[in-house]
């Protein structure tokens, strides 16, 4: 079993996300080992990219805050050593297809095996365009993370019967941000991904209270939150820690049903 | 692997939540371009409608002041609305239609496109809504008031450069938001499968027109097409009915902005590197690990970081040439064509232009340029005239980047 799906095994798992490099590196790491210990199972590493098509306004800005500060892959490879040195949380990295392609697959997923990167997330790589990179992904040990949306309907199974570490589905359509109410008929789409896999599922996109978030473990395996921790450290930013630890801490009891 | 690739090029690099819509339109595409019903009333609106067949017409003082290759200039700049832009959106936004959606949702730059897709929808009695970046908002007011005057709603877009790129992304966002009701009609052969072939076959009746009139008038094959690229739909209409006549030399015209050696231009082959964005493969300006670069034209059409898979493909065969052309040199072609011929051009296909006249001096009188014109100019005289005229103060000054005027 793989680092990222057994992070599932002992109760639903709250899956952290956040922009490295918002607003330093030195913080990107303090606030990672901050949440784990309030926690989280599994810590989601955002590579920055110019124009994330996938994500709302809140995500958004963190990339630029990042990008400005002039952080780029290998400093984030730096980080993550780093975070290796103190900690064993399994960690993923979610990122655009253009800046791993630009680094190079091979060297990229590399890299990551060496520094205990264990997953991946490129939400403009679909089902049909894995091919990139899912050979090499695998060579390297790190598990390519499968997307699935309200909209992909006869596309589930097919998706699903693929995927490695957990499938992250997609709550909403649209982008990534905060959400009132989630409106999408998970249980539906949850029971025909399991129909083909035992691999874990995990619901983000709009989750930010406590209450959704109770909500989404009676149906799937785990929850992922990002823009709503990203919002904390918008506020907070070199002063964000003992906040996140507080709210990682008050999302991680809800899902402890 | 290989659906939707020109060698390597091209591919569907998209979120999940659109996956099932592409699919579908390239579907529905599949049946409706050999629809009987479907083709005919396209060809009606292209005729009564847009006023097809554009004009191709003989550049005689052009072509007599450079002492080379006679000149046509195909006149898309005729067309309703003002450039080629309508033969794709008239296309698309019908085929909306027939898939039953009621909006239609699109990019835009210069504004053109916004501008073609905001006329079409009114005609056709769709919702619209344009994203356009607001540098470009700003460049291109007049833009602006004619999309909102058909009914349209524009909304600025203010993230990462505020121009084209941007509003690209940000079309993406509400469409993937919102595909049950909504047709992205994408302006250009770019972004994902099927878009690149859908707005290629639609914009190839410039091609098939060149072809025919060329004929007509010469009785033979032009020895040259020159187009100006941003995402490419005007060349690759222009190039797509010759690619098969290997004597054709086929020319795209980047915008080589303040000069390929400054880091103010938008020539994704020139300059840029493989890379993947928007949906597609393909050439791209970028940098620091991978990154999109700002880019930057005097042309708002050209001002994208990116071009076409299909050109990409063209360049890497050898098919086509692609070139820059300076702001400078387009500014030059905007006058001398104005100057020549009293025809006001739009600034993207001054580039086409200004390569025509670089390259019509070195070839014999027996040799034919087509030039591919592909909008007209009014939107961009404000715009040139204040380029002049801070050219002239810089100068005196120094050279500095003209960016932001």
């Amino acid at each position: 079993m793989s680092k990222i799906t057994e992070a599932f095994s002992s109760g639903k798992a709250f899956i952290a996300f956040l922009t490295a490099g918002d607003p330093s590196k030195e913080k990107t790491v303090e606030f990672i080992l901050a949440m784990e210990e309030a926690g989280a199972d599994i810590i989601e590493i955002g590579i920055p990219f110019s124009d994330p098509i996938a994500e709302g306004q809140v995500i958004q800005n963190a990339n630029i805050r990042a990008l400005s500060c002039g952080v780029h892959t290998d400093d984030i490879f730096d980080l993550v050593g780093d975070i290796r040195r103190k900690s064993d949380v399994p960690l993923a990295f979610l990122t655009y297809i253009n800046p791993v392609f630009y680094y190079g697959y091979d060297k990229f997923f590399k890299k990551c095996k060496e520094l205990g990167i264990n997953g991946i997330i490129i939400p403009d790589l679909p089902y049909e365009e894995k091919g990139e990179i899912s050979e090499i992904a695998k060579k390297y040990d790190v598990d390519l993370i499968s997307l699935i949306a309200p909209t992909s309907k006869d596309r589930i199974k097919m998706i699903a019967k693929e995927s490695k570490g957990f499938i992250y589905l997609v709550s909403s359509m649209g982008v990534t941000g905060v959400r009132s109410e989630i409106k999408t008929n998970l249980e539906d789409i949850i029971s025909e991904i399991k129909k083909v896999t035992d691999v874990p599922v995990a619901v983000g996109f709009g989750v930010n209270t406590p209450e959704q978030s109770k909500n989404i473990v009676k149906l799937s395996d785990g929850v992922i939150v990002g823009s709503a921790i990203v919002k904390i450290i918008e506020k907070y930013g070199n002063n964000a820690e003992p906040y996140l630890k507080e709210y990682v801490a008050t999302m991680k009891d809800a899902t402890r049903i | 692997m290989n659906k939707g690739r020109y060698g390597v090029y091209g591919g569907q690099y998209i979120p999940e939540t659109l996956m099932n819509e592409l699919l579908n339109l390239e579907k529905q595409y599949n049946f409706y371009k050999n629809d009987f019903e479907f083709k005919k009333k396209l060809q009606t609106l292209l005729n009564q409608y847009a006023g097809r067949p554009s004009l191709l017409y003989y550049a005689r003082r052009m072509t007599k002041r450079l002492g080379g290759a006679k000149i046509y200039l195909k006149r898309e700049d005729l067309n309703h609305t003002g450039s080629h832009k309508i033969n794709n959106v008239l296309g698309q936004t019908l085929l909306a239609k027939k898939m039953g959606k009621t909006r239609v949702i699109a990019e835009t730059g210069a504004g053109q496109h916004g501008v073609a897709t905001a006329t079409a929808a009114a005609f056709l009695d769709m919702e619209c809504e344009i994203f356009m970046g607001e540098e470009d908002i700003e460049r291109q007011a007049l833009n602006v008031y004619r999309m909102e005057l058909l009914g349209a709603k524009v909304n600025p877009v203010s993230s990462g450069t505020k121009t084209l790129k941007d509003a690209v992304n940000e079309t993406m966002r509400e469409w993937s938001t919102r595909v049950h009701d909504t047709h992205y009609v994408l302006g250009s052969v770019m972004g994902p499968h099927p878009f690149p072939m859908i707005v290629r076959d639609f914009q190839s009746v410039i091609g098939e027109e060149i072809r025919k009139q060329l004929f007509e008038y010469e009785s033979k094959l032009p020895t040259a097409i020159v187009a100006c690229v941003g995402g490419g739909s005007n060349a690759i209409g222009s190039f797509y009915n010759f690619i098969g006549d290997e004597k054709v030399k086929l020319v795209g015209c980047e915008a080589g902005g303040e000069g390929i050696d400054t880091e103010y231009h938008a020539a994704s082959i020139t300059k840029g590197e493989v890379g993947i964005f928007h949906g597609m493969k393909s050439y791209f300006c970028q940098g620091n690990y991978g990154q999109i670069a700002p880019v930057y034209s005097i042309s708002a059409g050209l001002d994208y970081p990116g071009i076409g898979p299909e050109h990409a493909y063209l360049h890497d065969t050898g098919r086509a040439e692609y070139v820059p052309i300076t702001d400078a040199e387009a500014v030059e072609g905007f006058e001398f064509l104005a100057k020549s011929e009293g025809i006001i051009c739009a600034i993207e296909s001054a580039h086409a232009i200004a390569q025509a006249m670089k390259m019509a001096k070195t070839m014999d009188k027996e040799d034919i340029i087509v030039v591919c014109l592909s909008g007209r100019g009014d939107k961009d005289a404000e715009s040139i005239q204040k380029y002049k005229l801070a050219k002239s103060k810089n100068n005196n000054s120094d050279n500095s980047h003209m960016g932001g005027i």
